[in-house]
């Protein structure tokens, strides 16, 4: 059984070991954007695997296992953030030089973001931490899941992990 | 005295499976549902479901209810549906069912294999003034809202973080009603953690090792206080907060629906672990009566996936029983018991395990 911190079992917030354990390494964030997978208890669910065309999310040998994602596969497509029912996966591309990066999250909220939009940028406790600016919504399934780009400064790439539209 | 050769009980998750099934083996089937409309709580599920793509993961349980009317409609033939009509009682001595349709139809139903899928009913708390309109059961909120289209208030105190606790106060939020704070009375999050993540990234907090201690108001619910429990369970008054909330909302466990099953005289066993008194039955749903069957909430608290597999068997055996069949039925059986047998394999099943141990027998 994997070992989850007192902290997320308490808050349902990652400790910042858990942070750790699911970013991917320096080397392929630098390559291009990927999948980040939050999903880190084991529960019987494996539409991810189902919902990626590049393989990137291996079958799954018992659907209680942890998902497991090759990096050198994922092209971040954005389908399996869409599909996933924990709405536990996120894209993070940053890829560019500089400072700049660009985070993809799934988003079941009215109103919906608008491309150009300034919305607040949330991390997993719900703090706002900054804003940022929206590049793209899309709704990949057509099923009420949408997927919104905003952009974010590199360093907050593995806390934001909500947008919140103020108007 | 209407007659049918199978009658399901419930229209809900498992009891529309079972419909399914029964009826694809080519048994007549009668399905008598207390709702105006089929579907169960199957109808208020917006979210994405869990569980294995090849059984609808991914898909929201509202999505899912459509399949499952799509497949009864496509059934029509076979299938008698019987709507707004409560099963009220079973007569052992003669082995009918009476239902009553609205409030002044009563009907007796005497059918050759019973198959009930009642589901469960919400558990209450008690504190002082709980009666106060304003505090409700999170699954009759979510009805409220996601059926009706009706939000219970403005600012909610969500008890219990369990999955409906958790669900329930994402659809809340999504419906733009606060969700000021889930208090949960064990020391962690009983639900699955990425619902918990879900809802604390929107900004709700989650106290666990808390609970609520009262309500205040004069026609309503206009507040309610909250505490920290020690190691002991015991509230620590230091600790006591007011939080301005005009609903409480309590997603405090479930309670299986077995009265017609104790009526029927079926062989019952105190299993805590699925939520109270369930029927002892075989591993394909039969109970101690060879001519009624289970599935679903009423046999052990679990979830829809689990209930649809489970109504599938009991609509298979049933049918089965009376001398139908159809091509490959029987690897169609042994395939939804190794499905749930994968469902129920994962760590959060531990106490599903331990409970289904207690109650699954060979007759």
């Amino acid at each position: 059984m994997v070992k989850l911190s007192e902290h997320l079992r308490r808050t349902g917030v990652f400790s910042m070991e858990e942070v750790n354990r699911v970013m991917p390494p320096p080397e392929v964030l630098k390559k291009g954007p990927v999948a980040v997978v939050e999903c880190i208890q084991e529960i019987p669910c494996d539409p991810c695997h189902a919902s990626c065309p590049f393989g990137a999310i291996k079958e799954f040998k018992d659907i209680n296992d942890l998902p497991e994602i090759d990096w050198e596969k994922c092209t971040g497509c954005t389908l399996c953030v869409a599909k996933c029912p924990g709405l536990a996966i996120f894209v993070v591309d940053a890829s560019c030089d500089g400072d700049d990066a660009l985070l993809k999250l799934p988003y079941e909220f009215y109103p919906v973001p608008e491309k150009g939009e300034e919305v607040e940028l949330l991390n997993r406790a719900g703090e706002v931490v900054g804003k940022g600016e929206v590049r793209s919504v899309i709704e990949p399934h057509k099923d009420g899941t949408k997927v919104v780009t905003v952009h974010v400064p590199k360093d907050m790439i593995a806390d934001v992990r909500h947008v919140r539209v103020v108007r | 005295m209407r007659k049918t050769e199978v009658l399901v009980v419930g229209g809900g998750p498992a009891g529309l499976s079972a419909a399914i099934a029964a009826a694809s083996m080519g048994a007549k089937v009668l399905l008598v549902d207390d709702g105006l409309k089929l579907g169960g709580q199957l109808v208020k599920q917006t979210h994405k479901f869990f569980g294995s793509h090849r059984q609808s993961a991914g898909v929201r349980g509202i999505k899912i209810a459509g399949m499952l009317l799509s497949d009864i409609e496509k059934l029509k033939d076979k299938i008698e549906v019987v709507s707004n009509t409560t099963a009220t009682g079973y007569y052992q001595d003669d082995g009918v069912v009476t239902a009553m349709t609205g409030e002044d139809v009563y009907m007796k139903i005497k059918s050759e294999r019973v198959i009930i899928a009642t589901g469960a009913s919400e558990r209450m708390l008690t504190f002082p003034n709980n009666d106060l309109p304003g505090v409700y059961g999170a699954g009759a909120v979510q009805t409220l809202m996601n059926v009706y289209g009706i939000v219970p208030g403005d600012r909610v105190l969500m008890v219990g973080a369990g999955n409906i606790g958790l669900i329930v106060s994402y659809q809340l939020m999504q419906a733009n009603v606060e969700v000021a704070t889930v208090v949960e009375a064990m020391p962690y999050i009983g639900g699955y953690l990425v619902h918990a993540s879900k809802i604390r990234r929107l900004g709700v907090p989650i106290y666990t090792s808390h609970t609520i201690l009262e309500v205040y108001g004069k026609d309503a619910v206009e507040a309610a206080a909250i505490v920290k429990l020690d190691s002991k369970w015991q509230p620590i008054p230091s600790t006591k907060r007011i939080l301005n909330v005009d609903t409480v909302c309590l997603s405090v466990g479930l309670s299986p629906l077995i009265e017609l099953l104790w009526q029927a005289g079926c062989k019952m066993k105190y299993v805590p672990q699925l939520g109270g008194n369930v029927v002892l039955r075989d591993k394909y749903m039969r109970t101690s009566r060879r001519d009624i069957f289970v599935a679903g909430d009423v046999a052990g608290i679990e979830e829809a996936t689990s209930a649809m597999l489970e109504g599938k068997l009991a609509g298979l055996i049933a049918a089965s029983d009376l001398g139908y069949a159809y091509d490959g039925w029987e690897a169609d059986r042994e395939d939804t018991l190794s499905s749930l047998e994968e469902l129920r394999r994962g760590p959060l099943s531990e106490k599903i395990r331990s409970g289904l141990k207690e109650v699954v027998v060979e007759w």
